[in-house]
Formats: C-alpha cells, sequence, structure tokens
C-alpha cells in the first residue's frame, strides 16, 4: 500500500499523506472502512494531480494587480511615512494636522457623507421599491434611473453648475415667477448654506443610482415565497417593508453603503466645480497639495488619511449591520 | 389604502423620480445651445432665444479641446484592451474551474473595486516618472486598467457562467483542442457580454478625473484638461465652455447606459458577503 502510494506521489508529500488530519482511522493507520483500497488511491491521485491551468489563466490579473494597485498602496504608505533621509518619520502627518485645511476638510468630508448617504439610502429603496413592482415600463424607468451611473462627478458639477450659477436656471425661474429681481449669488463663502445644499443636491442627483442598482440587485435575490407567506398572514404594505424585505435585504444594504460611503470620501469634483475650495475636503486637498503646492509628502498623507477613514468605516458597518443569529425568524 | 389610490401614488412617484434625473440633463442640453451673451444675460431667459450653436464651438475651438478628446478616446481603447486581454482569462477561470484559493481571489476583486483612484495616483505619479512614463497615454491607461480591471473580471465572469460549459465539453469530445474549444464555441457566445464589459471600461476610463489629472501636465484628457480649467486657484473658464464641457462630457454616458443596461445588475449586483 505504502508503496504504491510512493510511486503515484512526489516523494516530498509523502510525510504529509503519512498523517492526514481528516479522522481518528487515519490517524491510527487504519484505511478509510467505507472506502475499498483502490477507491482510497485513487481519490489521493486526484487530490495530487493540481490544475495549473487556471492559476496561469489568473496570472496575468494577479501580476497587474500587484504591480498597478497593490504595490502604489504600499508605497502610499511608505512615502508618508519617510523622511528624505530615508528614515521613518511622523512629520508629514504632523504638517497634516496642523495644515489650516486638514480641520476643516476632515469636519466637511464626514458631514458631507453623513448628509448625502441617508438621503441616497431613502431615493435608492424607493426606486428600487418601485422597479420591485414591475410596473410597465419598468425596464425603462431603471434605465433613466441608472442613467447617472455614467456621469462623472466633474461632468455633474458643471451640470448643476448650470442650475446655481448666479446666471443659473435657478434665478431665472425664481425671476421668472416673480420671487426675484436681481440674481442671488447663492455659490458664495456668504451662503454657506446653500453651497452645502447645491453639493448635496448635485451628490444625490449623481451618485444615487449606483446605491439603487445595488439594491434592486438585491431585491431579485429574496425569494418570492417570503412576500406570498407574508400575504397569507395579512402583512400590508408597511408592515411587510419593515419585517420582511428590509431584513432580507440587510447585507444588500451593507454592501451598498461601504460601497458608497468609500466614494463618498472621495469626493472632489463635484466640491471643486461649485465651492473651488471655499469648503474644502479630503480628496480634494489631495488635488490641491499635489497639483498646485506641489507638495507630493502633504498629498501623500492626505490619501492615507482617507484610506485609513474609508478601512475604519467599513469595518464598522460589517459589525453595526451583522445579521445577528434568529433576527430573520422573528419578522 | 385603495388599489386605485396606491396606483396613482406611484405613478405620482414615477413621474417625479423621472424629472428629478432628466431636469438637469435637459437644462445643460439648453444651456449649452444658448449663445455667450444670453448665458451672461439678465433678465436670464429659460429657453435659448435663438437657438445657437456658438457655446459649442467655443468649446471646441478652445486650446487643447480636440487633442484631449483624441488623447481621451485613445486611452479608453488601450485601457479596453489591456482590461479584456488580462480579465478575460481571470474571468473565464473563475466561471469555469473550482481551485483553492478561488474564493480569496474573487474577494481580493471585490475588495480592490472599492478603492479608487485617489490613493493610487500620487505614488504612481512618483513611481510613473522613474519609469518615463509620466504624462504619457499609457501611464493613464495602465491606472486606469488598474481600476477598470476588477470591474471588467466581475462581469466577465457572470458573462461566461451564462454560456453552459456543456457545449465546448462536446467540441472536445468531437476532437477539438480545449483552446479551440474555447475560440470556436464559448468565445462567439460571449461576445456580446465581452463587448458590455468593455464599454462599462469605456466608461471609467472617459470619467476619470483624479489619476489623469495628477499623472499628465501637457497630455491632458478631456476630464484633466475642464478639471485644471475650472479648479484652479483662480476664476478659471468662462461659464459658456463649463457648460458645453459638461454637456459634451454626458453624451457618451447617455448612449453607452443605454447599450449595457442589461448589465448593470450583475455590474454592481453581486453582493459582498
Amino acid at each position: 500500500m505504502r508503496s504504491v502510494r510512493r510511486l503515484i506521489r512526489p516523494s516530498g508529500r509523502a510525510s504529509r499523506i503519512e498523517q492526514p488530519a481528516t479522522t481518528g482511522g487515519d490517524r491510527n493507520g487504519l484505511p478509510h472502512l467505507h472506502m475499498s483500497v483502490d477507491e482510497r488511491v485513487e481519490a489521493e491521485v486526484r487530490r495530487a494531480r493540481i490544475d495549473w491551468l487556471p492559476y496561469a489563466l489568473l496570472l496575468p490579473t494577479i501580476l497587474f494587480l500587484i504591480a498597478f494597485f497593490l504595490y502604489p498602496m504600499v508605497q502610499t504608505i511608505t512615502f508618508s511615512l519617510r523622511d528624505p533621509g530615508g528614515g521613518f518619520t511622523l512629520r508629514h502627518f504632523q504638517a497634516l494636522v496642523a495644515d489650516n485645511y486638514f480641520a476643516e476638510a476632515l469636519r466637511n468630508s464626514f458631514l458631507l457623507t453623513a448628509i448625502v448617504i441617508p438621503l441616497q439610502l431613502v431615493v435608492a429603496l424607493a426606486i428600487a421599491l418601485l422597479v420591485n413592482t414591475r410596473f410597465r415600463g419598468h425596464a425603462w424607468f431603471l434605465y433613466i434611473c441608472a442613467i447617472p451611473l455614467g456621469i462623472s462627478d466633474l461632468a455633474a458639477g458643471l451640470i448643476w453648475l448650470s442650475i446655481f450659477t448666479e446666471r443659473g436656471y435657478l434665478n431665472a425661474f425664481l425671476q421668472r415667477v416673480g420671487l426675484v429681481q436681481q440674481p442671488i449669488t447663492f455659490l458664495t463663502f456668504e451662503r454657506p448654506l446653500w453651497l452645502y445644499g447645491a453639493i448635496v443636491t448635485t451628490e444625490v442627483w449623481r451618485a444615487t443610482a449606483i446605491v439603487m442598482v445595488i439594491l434592486v440587485a438585491g431585491l431579485q435575490l429574496i425569494p418570492k415565497d417570503y412576500f406570498e407567506t407574508a400575504d397569507v398572514f395579512g402583512a400590508t404594505g408597511w408592515r411587510k417593508l419593515r419585517h420582511v424585505t428590509l431584513p432580507l435585504l440587510r447585507p444588500t444594504i451593507q454592501t451598498a453603503l461601504i460601497i458608497r460611503t468609500i466614494l463618498a470620501f472621495q469626493l472632489f469634483a463635484t466640491v471643486i466645480t461649485m465651492a473651488g475650495r471655499i469648503v474644502p475636503v479630503l480628496a480634494g486637498e489631495v488635488f490641491f497639495q499635489y497639483q498646485v503646492y506641489r507638495n507630493p509628502q502633504l498629498a501623500t498623507a492626505y490619501a492615507v488619511m482617507l484610506t485609513a477613514i474609508s478601512m475604519a468605516i467599513t469595518g464598522l458597518y460589517l459589525w453595526l449591520l451583522r445579521t445577528r443569529a434568529g433576527e430573520l425568524g422573528r419578522g | 389604502m385603495t388599489p386605485a389610490a396606491r396606483r396613482a401614488l406611484i405613478a405620482v412617484l414615477i413621474v417625479l423620480i423621472v424629472a428629478w434625473v432628466l431636469a438637469p440633463l435637459v437644462l445643460i442640453a439648453l444651456a449649452s445651445l444658448t449663445g455667450r451673451s444670453q448665458l451672461y444675460a439678465w433678465p436670464r431667459p429659460l429657453l435659448p432665444a435663438p437657438w445657437s450653436l456658438e457655446t459649442m464651438r467655443f468649446f471646441f475651438r478652445a486650446q487643447d479641446v480636440l487633442r484631449s478628446t483624441r488623447d481621451s478616446l485613445s486611452i479608453a481603447g488601450l485601457t479596453i484592451l489591456l482590461s479584456v486581454l488580462i480579465g478575460a482569462p481571470a474571468g473565464y477561470a473563475l466561471s469555469r474551474f473550482h481551485f483553492p484559493g478561488k474564493e480569496g481571489f474573487r474577494m481580493a476583486i471585490l475588495i480592490s473595486r472599492m478603492f479608487p483612484a485617489t490613493v493610487l495616483a500620487v505614488p504612481l505619479a512618483v513611481m510613473f516618472i522613474n519609469w518615463g512614463l509620466y504624462d504619457t497615454l499609457l501611464g493613464v491607461a495602465l491606472v486606469h486598467t488598474a481600476l477598470a480591471l476588477p470591474f471588467a473580471i466581475i462581469i466577465i465572469t457572470s458573462v461566461f457562467e451564462g454560456v453552459p460549459f456543456e457545449l465546448e465539453e462536446a467540441a472536445m469530445t468531437l476532437g477539438c483542442s480545449r483552446l479551440r474549444a474555447f475560440s470556436r464555441i464559448a468565445l462567439p457566445i460571449a461576445l456580446p457580454g465581452l463587448a458590455a464589459a468593455a464599454i462599462f471600461t469605456f466608461v471609467l476610463s472617459w470619467n476619470e478625473v483624479f489619476a489623469a489629472t495628477i499623472l499628465t501636465v501637457r497630455n491632458r484628457t478631456l476630464p484633466a484638461l475642464v478639471m485644471s480649467a475650472v479648479g484652479g486657484l483662480g476664476s478659471g473658464a468662462p461659464l459658456d465652455y463649463r457648460f458645453a464641457a459638461g454637456f459634451f462630457m454626458v453624451i457618451p454616458a447617455l448612449i453607452i447606459i443605454l447599450i449595457i443596461r442589461r448589465y448593470l445588475l450583475t455590474l454592481w449586483g453581486i453582493t459582498v458577503r
């Protein structure tokens, strides 16, 4: 038996076969009772022959992502912790904390995310539930709601600029209905609420689509039986939503929130087109520090800050929205 | 609520949401077809009077706009080529094989699609200066490929999952090699789906602002050019330039989302669990 095994296996592997971690029978040197010797040999031959084809097919992707994704990520972190002599330093982060725009950028990034994301979730959920009613023309409705998926933050900023700028459509409309005589300058540091409002509006308009698409896909994964059962027990619209749909949609909502939050912290072109640097945000400061002030170290420190926040928030969501055991049964 | 009232409520909501999405697109189109003097006039007319191509013409004649549009298209083409060449084998492997490490790889792909250009751009700029790729079309295309590849793999995997392996097996029992079975059977069936992946990659590259701005100086892509025109610390480009730029950049999105709308759910629907 053992010699047969040696023949079909490279000898280097033999030691692993002699102490398999599977069942008690093996550990005592006894063969599996439910398998014939031939079957066992055959099973081990099968296990020994690794199919390299899938790995070969994945290799280009792995190499590419290591070179242009993982390596620069690691570089970002080491770059932000290195002084000109090559030693370890925290001074780029000290410079970051001391930067005039840092506190404000941090506050704005958090505040805008905290305002935009709940709004997006509500609107996206409404659209997803409407699509799920399968009314006539729902496919076109889905397409129209998905259009902003293809629109960049820069283009979205310029689009809404045509509405909010001083000679924009909002003023034109207000003048037409007689509410204003002279145009109001909405996008100025004297009206921070308007600036915030314009940015939030643009972001809700542009980036709700991605949440919506994730939720629509998630709704389709819920088996119809759940809704039919709820109908049988006489649950009405609101109770069905609260006790059937939303709990079952929890993993999907979690995904949508994680992706959207990380993207929300990348927000920069929308803000810059609307508010320039009046409303500084973290990603915008990466841009200004690198592009305008030529300070790559500080830019990198900002980028690392962004990554750390994104990761922390992902962890927070995973912890907050974990599906508690037995919860689904209670609905 | 009576069924009739419910239907009415749904109809109202649908109309409101459609208007909310479409109105800004209509307005930017109107603004781009309004002449400059009208754009700065007060009272500001809601409809262009008269309709005019002056604003669009001004934008296209502005410095570097045509060249950067051409560069953006080249970069998008290069990104598509790289993403499909690198991503298609991976997508095929994920759809056809069970192998140790598969779930880990899938997870890595799902996670990597969540980290956008902001984190990568600055160190890549430093790397690219050393490698002579800074301010080149290839350099930007490589970054866009890194950003697009996870999406390309996800969509290509689902495309191949929709092509029954039995067809390839049948071809192989009839004497085809594995490669021939793939290229003669699976590939032609998967082609429309692969085209959708390519188109999505195009959108991603065409829209990408951050990395393109940081990795180029003279050879700007269109979004990078517009960004530097409107995003400097000065007052920047005039309104007609901005509106025309916004409208011009949006047009491909309208067409492209229409073409790939069947794949939208696949693209983002795969949840991280």
